[in-house]
This record gives C-alpha cells, sequence and structure tokens, in this order.
C-alpha cells in the first residue's frame, strides 16, 4: 500500500509567538518548529498500515529548510523517504495555494492508495488543505477520523461528531484526515533517528511540478493580526467554601446574567 | 458583490442545528445591511419544521435537495447541492457553521465554485460592499482580520458566537425543490447516538471542566456531578485524557474541541496554554483552584482560591437550589 502523508511544519505549540512589525503575520526569528501535532496521528496510522498490509509511507511537507528537520523526525519515527516541497514561489501560499501545490505532488509521485493528513495544521487552524486536495485530486475524503480500518480497496471510518459516531465507508484511494483518539503516535528512538540519516530526501520544486505563479495567487488574504482584548482583572471570591459558593451563585446570576 | 448570502442548513437526526440557525441570522443581517437576500440550503430529507424555522430566523428562500440518496451525509454530494445553489442564485457569499460537517463541507464547496474560503469566523463586517472576516488564529492567541480576492465569499462560522434573530414566524419565505447527482464515493453508513443525557461539548451553553487538581479518575464524579446540577456538558484538559481518567472526546483545547460557551467553569485545571486555546473565547470563565499564581485566573472572570474537594460539592448544591427555585 502507497501511503503519502502531507505534513505541516509549525511553531511549537508552547512557544511565546509575536505579531512581526508588518502587522499581518507572526514574527518568524527565534522559534521552534515542530510537525503540526495532528500530522503526527497521521504519520503513526501511516505505519501502523505499512506494518499490517507492508507498503511505504512518503512524507511531503511544503515550506523553507525548517521544514526539512520535521521531515527528517518523521523518517525517525519509520517513515520510508519524505519530499520537502519548496520553491520561493511558494512562499505565500493560503490553503488554496498549498491544496494545489500538494496535488500537483502527490501526481507528481504517482498518485497514492491513501492521502493522510492531520485534520488541520496548529496556528493557521484553517481545517482547508485537505478537503481542497480533495476535491483537487477528484477523491472522496473523510475527515476528523478516530478510527480507520483499510480492507483491500475500501476503508471503514469512524470520526466523533456532535451527538455521537459516524461510521463511513469510503473506497480507495481516499484522503483521510486524523485527530486525536485515532492512535498514540511512537517517539521516534535513538535507532530511528540513526536510520533516518541514510533514508531518501529530496526537494521538489515549482518547474518539477509544472506550477505557474498564477494557478497559486491566494484567494483570501491576513489584513491584520493583533493580540484578543484584555479580558477584565479576575474577580476573586473570598470565604468560606459554603459562603463561596452562594457568592459565586449569586454573581453568575445577578451580575454575568448567565445562570 | 451580488448581495444575495446561501446558507448551508445542517439537519442531524431529524433536528435542525442551532449553529444552522446562527449562519441564517448572521446572513440575515448582512443581508439588510447591503439590501441582500438570504437562501438557505437544505440537503436530505426534506423537513417542514426545519424548513418553517429557517424562514423565521430570516431565509428568503430555502432550497430543499430531497433525493433518497442525500439522506446520509457526503462532502462529494452536499458539496455538489451548495454549489448549485450558489451557481443559480448568483451568490456573492456562503456561510456554513464551523461544525464536524460544515468543517468537512466547507473546503469541497470552496473547490466546486473556486471562492475563497475563511475557517472559523467569529465576526463578519461589511466593508463597501464585501465581506471582512476577524477570527481566532493560533489557538487563540491572535485576532486575524481577513478579506477574500475571489468575487465569492465563503466563510464558516464558529458555533455559540453569532446572535440568533427573534424568530418571525410569519415572514415570507419561499421554499423550492432542487435535483442532483447525488453519487458520493464516501458516505455514512451509520450513526452511533452518544449514550443518553450526555450533553454535546461543541454546543453547550454552560461546560464543566476537570483536571488534574481532581487528583484521581474516580473524583471526576464532583465534575459530573456540578455540570448536571447546572445543566451542561462536561469537559476536561488534555492531562487527565492522557491519564485515561476521562475519554478524548471529553478534551477541551488543543488537539481536542474548541468551545464557545456562555460559561466554563474550570476546576483543577491550571490553564496550560494548549488548554486556554480551547475555551478563551468563552463570554464568562470561573476558575477554581488552589494555586493563585494559576495561569487560569488570568483569563477567568470570577475565581476562587480554595480547596476543590470543599468548593465543588458545595457549588453542586447551590446550583441545584438556584436551578429548582427558577423551574
Amino acid at each position: 500500500m502507497k501511503i503519502i502523508v502531507c505534513v505541516k511544519v509549525v511553531p511549537d505549540t508552547a512557544s511565546r509567538l509575536k505579531v512581526a512589525d508588518d502587522g499581518r503575520q507572526i514574527a518568524q526569528n527565534d522559534l521552534t518548529w515542530i510537525i503540526s501535532p495532528y500530522d503526527e496521528f497521521a504519520i503513526e496510522e501511516g505505519l501502523k498500515l505499512r506494518e499490517k498490509l507492508t507498503g511505504e509511507v512518503i512524507l511531503v511537507s511544503v515550506g523553507p529548510e525548517r521544514v526539512a528537520a520535521g521531515l527528517r523526525n518523521g523518517l525517525a519515527m519509520g517513515a520510508d523517504s519524505a519530499h520537502q516541497i519548496w520553491d520561493p514561489m511558494f512562499g505565500d501560499l493560503d490553503a488554496a495555494g498549498r491544496a494545489t501545490v500538494l496535488a500537483a505532488v502527490i501526481k507528481h509521485l504517482g498518485g497514492a492508495d491513501l492521502v493522510l493528513c492531520g485534520h488541520q495544521g496548529v496556528g493557521d487552524d484553517d481545517s482547508q488543505t485537505a478537503g481542497l486536495l480533495a476535491g483537487a485530486l477528484d477523491l472522496p475524503m473523510v475527515s476528523m477520523a478516530i478510527k480507520l480500518d483499510v480492507d483491500g480497496a475500501a476503508a471503514v471510518v469512524e470520526r466523533e461528531v456532535e451527538g455521537g459516531i459516524e461510521v463511513w465507508d469510503t473506497s480507495l484511494p481516499a484522503v483521510i484526515t486524523t485527530q486525536k483518539g485515532l492512535n498514540t503516535p511512537r517517539y521516534a528512538g535513538l535507532k530511528g533517528i540513526m536510520a533516518a540519516k541514510k533514508k531518501p530526501m529530496g526537494v521538489i520544486d515549482a518547474a518539477m511540478l509544472g506550477l505557474a505563479a498564477e494557478a497559486l495567487s491566494p484567494k483570501t488574504e491576513r489584513r491584520a493580526m493583533t493580540p484578543p482584548p484584555d479580558r477584565p482583572p479576575v474577580k476573586l471570591i473570598q470565604g468560606d467554601a459554603a459562603t463561596q459558593a452562594k457568592e459565586l451563585i449569586r454573581l453568575l446570576h445577578e451580575e454575568a446574567k448567565v445562570i | 458583490m451580488s448581495n444575495t448570502i446561501v446558507t448551508f442548513a445542517e439537519v442531524r437526526g431529524g433536528t435542525l442545528r442551532r449553529p444552522s440557525l446562527e449562519a441564517v441570522s448572521e446572513a440575515r443581517r448582512i443581508a439588510d445591511a447591503s439590501a441582500g437576500r438570504v437562501v438557505s440550503v437544505l440537503v436530505g430529507a426534506a423537513n417542514e419544521a426545519a424548513t418553517k424555522s429557517l424562514g423565521a430566523h430570516g431565509a428568503d428562500k430555502v432550497i430543499c435537495f430531497a433525493a433518497g440518496a442525500l439522506s446520509s451525509y457526503s462532502s462529494e454530494s452536499y458539496a455538489r447541492a451548495l454549489s448549485k445553489a450558489v451557481e443559480s442564485e448568483g451568490a456573492g457569499a456562503v456561510l456554513i457553521p464551523y461544525t464536524a460537517m460544515g468543517k468537512d463541507l466547507a473546503p469541497r464547496v470552496a473547490f466546486l465554485t473556486g471562492g475563497g474560503l475563511v475557517s472559523d469566523c467569529s465576526s463578519l463586517e461589511l466593508a463597501e460592499g464585501r465581506l471582512v472576516a476577524k477570527r481566532a488564529q493560533y489557538s487563540g492567541k491572535f485576532i486575524s482580520t481577513f478579506g477574500w480576492k475571489t468575487k465569492l465569499q465563503i466563510a464558516t462560522l464558529r458555533p455559540n458566537v453569532f446572535a440568533l434573530t427573534t424568530p418571525a414566524p410569519d415572514r415570507a419565505c419561499e421554499v423550492a425543490q432542487a435535483e442532483v447527482d447525488a453519487a458520493a464515493r464516501a458516505r455514512v453508513r451509520e450513526f452511533r447516538a452518544k449514550e443518553g443525557g450526555k450533553k454535546e461539548l461543541a454546543e453547550a451553553q454552560i461546560i464543566v471542566s476537570g483536571g488534574r487538581g481532581l487528583k484521581a479518575a474516580e473524583h471526576y464524579k464532583l465534575i459530573e456531578d456540578l455540570g448536571n446540577a447546572m445543566g451542561g456538558a462536561l469537559g476536561a484538559s488534555r492531562a487527565i485524557v492522557d491519564d485515561g481518567w476521562v475519554g478524548h472526546s471529553f478534551q477541551v483545547g488543543q488537539t481536542g474541541k474548541t468551545v464557545s460557551p456562555t460559561l466554563y467553569v474550570a476546576c483543577g485545571i491550571s490553564g496550560a496554554i494548549q488548554h486556554l486555546a480551547g475555551m478563551s473565547s468563552s463570554r464568562v470563565i470561573v476558575a477554581i483552584n488552589k494555586d493563585p499564581e494559576a495561569p487560569i485566573f488570568k483569563i477567568a472572570n470570577y475565581g476562587i482560591v480554595g480547596d476543590l474537594f470543599e468548593i465543588v460539592p458545595a457549588l453542586t448544591a447551590e446550583a441545584k437550589a438556584h436551578f429548582a427555585s427558577r423551574a
């Protein structure tokens, strides 16, 4: 089974972020970059399927030099090969542009039996790229999987929705997006890290994909980024537990008017 | 722009979901400010109650795609239906709730129509006839302002944020039937409802959450008792989900759910940045924690510093008394 996992490399979720001087994006200097946590579930699921069904797990990630470290980490987890997708033309992609590039990459690699992506990249938090990619590749998609069983050219997928669990049938190839609950991503051990150094990792650029800048022009634009408005200072409630409880209920009812 | 706004009406288990009414209400507000009209698209079985409710909340027209094969959801067929309505109505904007279904559907609609999509919007404004959206990014650390470069403007709306219009049952609303190719390679085969009585986190107006301060899995019962007393849904921090005290469907925050209830009660949750990511847009936040330095107090409206094992049961008793007196 040929599994392509789309990986996004994002600022560490615990890092302190600042708005850049242009006021429209985060300042990128001095950041630690990691594989987007949802994509770790995608890599892990790819590896589990390969262990069960044989085949290969190929990682692809669009971005400058920093994505190479993320891809190495995915290789250390056990993926077979990786491609860094980079061209100066890819510097300012929105989700639609990224999906166009990824669709071209997957075609360039000869297609896949299964495309796995995290259901969203942390940071932009768009939850769009996989759906646009499925559209561009004309593939079915099941999103936010918490259980995946592949059987031949079909798969049964479970996902959590408001009020319960949906069970889906899909034919393969398909795009499946992953989230917490699907699996527990493995750590890359020392052996994996050593092995990763010898695994193939190439760079694919716009010319190799036959992509022109016009096809990638953004459809949306971020015009500003600001910290959220300050919340009012906390009102601490004093007294013993019974007094505090009574006063809190009174405040929620009379002052905040939420109960 | 064309002043017609199409909204997606999500029906689950025969019931129109509240976020769909929020989308219609917001579309109505924008249409009123731009001499526009609102067209809601209902896919699946015919549903008179849903159609009436959409009209009462502001739809000028409801288009029903009611072929049998559309009764189970698939992004492929549903996106086709929505795109067809966008085209036939000459819409300038599409509003879709940012629910599990809307998240899955919207990108496919964006692909089919070529329109730009801004996700998880928490406000929409008109500027010179075009939409401007505000939304949280980087886990709520920033609020971003977005505009569209495409003629068609597609937005998904964060649930529980947009106010409902006051329903006007006598508003005129045209109802039209339409057909679309229902073929789909991926579709829902079965729906397993959550065990009875459990409230849905993402749709809840009140959420009570517990964290490590509970000290042991069996003490989560304190959270259940308070949640039940307040008629709310139950949440949890990542720490106690990772320790297996509760299932991952309870997790609020990064790699869990993002919620915007009117009241969020955090018990024994220190407020790691990954937790704040999922709940900092709640309207009113209550924090109960023994550590006065816990970061959760920085975003809380009301705080109680103390022993949750004393405070939470006292609060449960007070909440029961409060709701009983109002019943």
